[in-house]
């Protein structure tokens, strides 16, 4: 047993049940008597409901209710609730449970099927009749932001959903006096977050007790729970919503609230009967949400030297039909583009329009992939015009260790704080990356591979990544007399390892072993107070407050232990499961015999136990985001005639401060590797010019397999935050960040002799041919 | 989902739904009594013979470890073995499976422990939410009774008829190689 389990590269304590398949997704629950449910979807991009029949669905058997959007009480027919609100967001514009008048994007539901069997509900989806008024669809991103294109919502003069501006010192100035200025116009089109397991929703109701009781497949137990009970009209005490085992999230199952996680829990109430619904894939592709396109147009402006002068984009977010989640990955984006760097002037303006297609909302990198691309492409940019070493010319421009903690002049960060940077060490991590890749000397082995007719191209890319925002998580931490320890957090998993993380944070305060204490998570049965999982925040947040709620109880238990052992509080230590004298082992109680005196059952509490048990809750809001950094370097191999790209080596350095369990933390990194890399070279969903999504199958839209993804060595840099007591900053989106920036630069440096500049994710293939022929035919490369 | 533009068109009236469809709808739905082994007992159930096979096991057999990830045969996480063989269980129906030996997941540790295959993805991390896990494990372990030695190819040939959206593949990689080191068989 180590004497410390925080920084141990400890197994999972969740592992045996998930792999001996007695895990509990939202699909494995299973509850006497459940219905099950299905969709009828639009399969109009922007349409008129004319007319909705049911009654040959009705009609057939097993078929238990046909529900249409004026089936739906009132307080459940409006739009659904704005998530994040924002002074710039004119038209928060939101989804409704069923769409009972006008469509928005293929796939938004029209009816719900509840039947007997998912078989039965499918059979009746093929007996409703829907009559559309199909109208004009605003579908390509550039032309949805023009005046006069088709109108996503009727009631809007356009598809502008905001407008909104962040600047930092006098741009125009520094532009106007600048040596050097570069204009890129820089596009990443959409992509899905694809979890191998999609949404569900389980509901029952007990009509006696008045008890609704919810699983779902959501990042965000508590704040469903909240808007249930507010939508359906229940004391919150009265729903529990559990999000149970949840395989993969990566933001898009943080929503609140999809149509069916209001629709699945009324009809569980009205049918008083337990109702099932699970996504099939091809409704993933449809009805979960996307991220990722937007359209960059930027400049920046230098000295002589390289050094930043300014920094100025301009861009255009895909927000999708509505934008219910609100502004956060556009406002993400502008704010992580300046990254490591000094930029004293900068502008950040953008308009997010809506279209008629699936709405977006953060997924795993949230807008930082974006921001890191574009200024990213800018730095090579700079370094190939001035002809100064790529490398170097980051360096120039470095945040400096001893300027920390660094304000970016007044931007407004994701959380509405004033964006400062707490801690880091960029020179650092840079160093250490180009050292493990092998910098210093790759001219000589580019020209090496280059005699052996390969094209291989070293490509990186640095960033920085706000983690661990607020408001706040909580904890609750109780010793049961058999000493084992029970740690209940409201936050929920999709396979982080908290169920160990969190435990090795308590086994070092309580002294147990860390496979005696049991983690809950994601059930507001257990713990009713939190926000969510998402934007790395997890461990942070929650597991400050873990930190927080365990050094409670040490205390207690101290207090507890000193009476049984007639000894001060302060001679006593914590190991091995038991209480002792320090230097005196044999004087010793087991930690569950404190737990069971502090709870007696006649006598008097000396009022400092401030009441009874060994138990404790406690809360940690963090005032602001704790800023990780990292930087990707890797050899990336193009095979020209086949469009194909091949990773020789891929490094990651991290910095998010003192690491809980280095293995958890690497498989985060590396997982976000491999989604960095389908963002960058296979996952693009297609429309076409009605609105249709082309990529509905894994057949088309293509997730890599270990045959695209590339062992990854990983190492650290630990720059403690001062923000938190454990130090620590978040890891959950390191992995995915600069991928896409770091896949161009590597194709720009294999492609250097064709002129190839990269300006566009995702790629592939065959798009990389086209560019390989552009550049070719191009008469000089610029 | 409902796509069929049929359907949809706003001339067609719900009335005039053709007799065709009404007929072929209504047709009694055929089930079939069917017996095979189960990891390991026999099993004799009467089906619906358009139920696949993984959702016979997960609904009628309760054994939920199967997980189903795209039920298009592409993610591998409903991946059992039909007489030793890996088979996607979303792509076959129950009935399809009669007189055949079937293992799932369940199969693999009965007791507490773990078997060496799914001991090595927990010692080499080869797993995060463990919702594609049971395909692996199935896939792992098929190959591995049949090469007590394989190549690095052999398991990443194996290893590429799967989707992990967590690991990046490399803990999974990782784990099989070790798991033929340690797997006495």
């Amino acid at each position: 047993m180590p004497t410390r389990w925080f920084g141990e590269r400890i197994p999972r304590n969740e592992d045996p049940r998930l792999l001996t398949g007695r895990g509990m997704y939202v699909d494995d629950v299973r509850r006497p008597g459940t219905l099950h449910a299905a969709f009828y979807r639009s399969p109009h991009a922007h349409a008129r409901i004319l007319r909705i029949a049911t009654d040959q669905a009705k009609a057939l058997p097993g078929v238990v209710a046909v529900v249409t959007a004026q089936d739906l009480p009132e307080r459940i027919r409006g739009p659904l609730p704005k998530l994040i609100p924002h002074p710039a967001l004119v038209h928060h514009k939101t989804q409704v449970a069923l769409a009972g008048e006008v469509v928005r994007h293929v796939g938004e539901p029209i009816a719900l099927v509840v039947a007997e069997s998912r078989y039965i509900a499918e059979d009746a989806l093929e007996l409703i009749d829907v009559e559309f008024e199909v109208l004009p669809a605003a579908v390509d991103l550039e032309a949805a932001a023009k005046p006069g294109a088709p109108r996503v919502h009727a009631d809007m003069a356009d598809n502008i959903a905001a407008h909104h501006i962040q600047r930092a010192g006098n741009v125009e100035e520094a532009f106007a006096k600048a040596p050097h200025v570069f204009r890129e116009r820089f596009t990443m089109d959409r992509g899905s977050s694809s979890p191998i397991e999609t949404r569900g929703v389980v509901a029952e109701w007990d009509p006696r007790s008045h008890q609704l009781t919810v699983w779902d497949s959501t990042q965000a137990p508590i704040r469903i729970r909240n808007y249930l009970s507010d939508l359906l009209g229940l004391p919150q005490a009265n729903v529990r919503v559990i999000a149970p085992d949840i395989g993969g999230g990566f933001g898009p199952k943080i929503m609140m609230c999809y149509p069916e996680e209001i629709s699945i829990p009324w009809a569980a109430m009205m049918l008083e009967r337990p109702v099932k619904w699970i996504e099939d894939r091809r409704e993933h592709f449809v009805a979960t949400n996307h991220e990722r396109l937007q359209i960059h147009d930027a400049e920046i402006a230098v000295d002589t030297d390289g050094r930043i002068l300014g920094v100025r984009t301009t861009y255009l977010h895909d927000c999708g039909a509505y934008c219910a989640y609100g502004l956060t990955v556009p406002i993400v984006s502008g704010t992580t583009l300046p990254g490591p760097y000094k930029i004293p002037n900068y502008h950040a303006e953008y308009r997010a329009v809506f279209a008629n297609k699936t709405q977006t909302s953060p997924y795993r990198g949230a807008g930082r992939p974006h921001g890191v691309f574009v200024m990213e492409r800018l730095m090579d940019r700079v370094a190939r015009e001035l002809g100064i070493d790529r490398a170097e010319v980051r360096r120039r421009n470095f945040i400096q260790p001893h300027e920390f903690p660094y304000d970016l002049g007044g931007l407004i960060y994701q959380d509405g704080v004033r964006l400062v940077y707490d801690s880091g060490n960029y020179p650092e991590v840079f160093r250490k990356t180009m050292d493990h890749i092998g910098y210093a000397d790759w001219a000589a082995q580019k020209a090496r591979y280059r005699r052996e007719g390969r094209r291989v191209g070293l490509g990186f890319a640095f960033y920085v990544e706000g983690t661990g925002i607020g408001p706040y998580e909580g904890c609750r931490i109780t010793v049961e007399p058999s000493g084992k320890v029970y740690v209940a957090t409201s936050v929920g998993t999709q396979g982080q390892g908290h169920y160990t993380s969190f435990a090795q944070i308590v086994a070092d305060a309580l002294g147990t072993d860390v496979r005696d204490v049991i983690v809950t998570t994601g059930d507001s049965g257990a713990f009713g107070w939190g926000t969510g999982t998402f934007a790395s925040r997890a461990a942070v947040v929650a597991g400050n407050a873990v930190a927080l709620a365990a050094g409670a109880v040490r205390q207690k238990t101290l207090q507890v232990a000193a009476t049984l052992l007639e000894a001060r509080g302060d001679d006593l230590e914590l190991a091995e499961g038991k209480v002792f004298v320090r230097g005196v082992p044999g004087r010793a109680v087991m930690l569950g015999q404190v737990a069971a005196a502090a709870n007696p059952l006649r006598g008097v509490i000396p009022q400092e136990w401030e009441g009874p048990g060994l138990e404790a809750t406690r809360y940690f809001a963090p005032p602001s985001g704790a800023f990780a950094a990292g930087c990707h370097a890797a050899l990336v191999e193009v095979d020209t005639e086949t469009g194909l790209i091949r990773f020789l080596r891929y490094v990651v350095v991290h910095d998010c401060g003192p690491v809980i369990n280095p293995m958890i933390l690497e498989g985060q990194v590396r997982g976000g590797v491999a989604q960095g890399i389908g963002n960058a070279f296979y996952e693009k969903l297609v429309y076409d010019e009605q609105g249709q999504l082309l990529t509905q199958t894994f057949m088309d839209y293509l997730l890599p397999t270990v045959a695209e993804v590339p062992p990854v060595e990983v190492d650290h840099v630990e720059t403690p935050s001062p923000l938190n007591p454990l130090g620590i900053k978040g890891a959950g989106e390191a992995g995915v960040i600069p991928v896409p920036a770091l896949v161009a630069s590597a194709l720009d440096d294999a492609l250097s002799e064709e002129g190839v500049r990269i300006t566009e994710m995702p790629l592939s293939p065959s798009r990389l041919r086209e560019i390989l022929r552009e550049a070719q035919t191009a008469p000089t490369p610029a | 989902m409902n796509g069929d533009p049929a359907h949809t068109t706003p001339a067609q009236a719900p009335a005039r739904v053709p007799a065709r469809r009404k007929r072929r709808l209504r047709e009694p739905q055929s089930a079939l009594t069917i017996r095979f082994t189960v990891n390991g007992e026999t099993v004799e159930r009467t089906v619906e013979v358009r139920k696949t096979l993984a959702d016979f096991l997960r609904e009628d057999l309760g054994l939920t470890g199967t997980h189903l990830g795209c039920e298009h045969g592409v993610c591998g996480a409903c991946t059992g073995l039909l007489n030793g063989e890996p088979v996607r269980s979303c792509l076959l129906f129950a009935v399809q499976a009669a007189g055949a030996g079937i293992e799932t997941v369940e199969s693999l540790a009965p007791g507490e422990g773990l078997h060496p295959v799914q001991a090595a993805f927990r010692e080499h991390h080869g797993l995060q939410c463990g919702f594609c896990t049971p395909g692996f494990l199935m896939s792992a372990v098929a190959l591995l009774r049949d090469h007590t030695v394989p190549t690095d190819e052999q398991i990443l040939e194996t290893l590429g008829g799967h989707l992990c959206r967590c690991t990046g593949y490399q803990g999974i990689v990782e784990a099989v190689r070790a798991a033929a080191r340690t797997w006495q068989r």
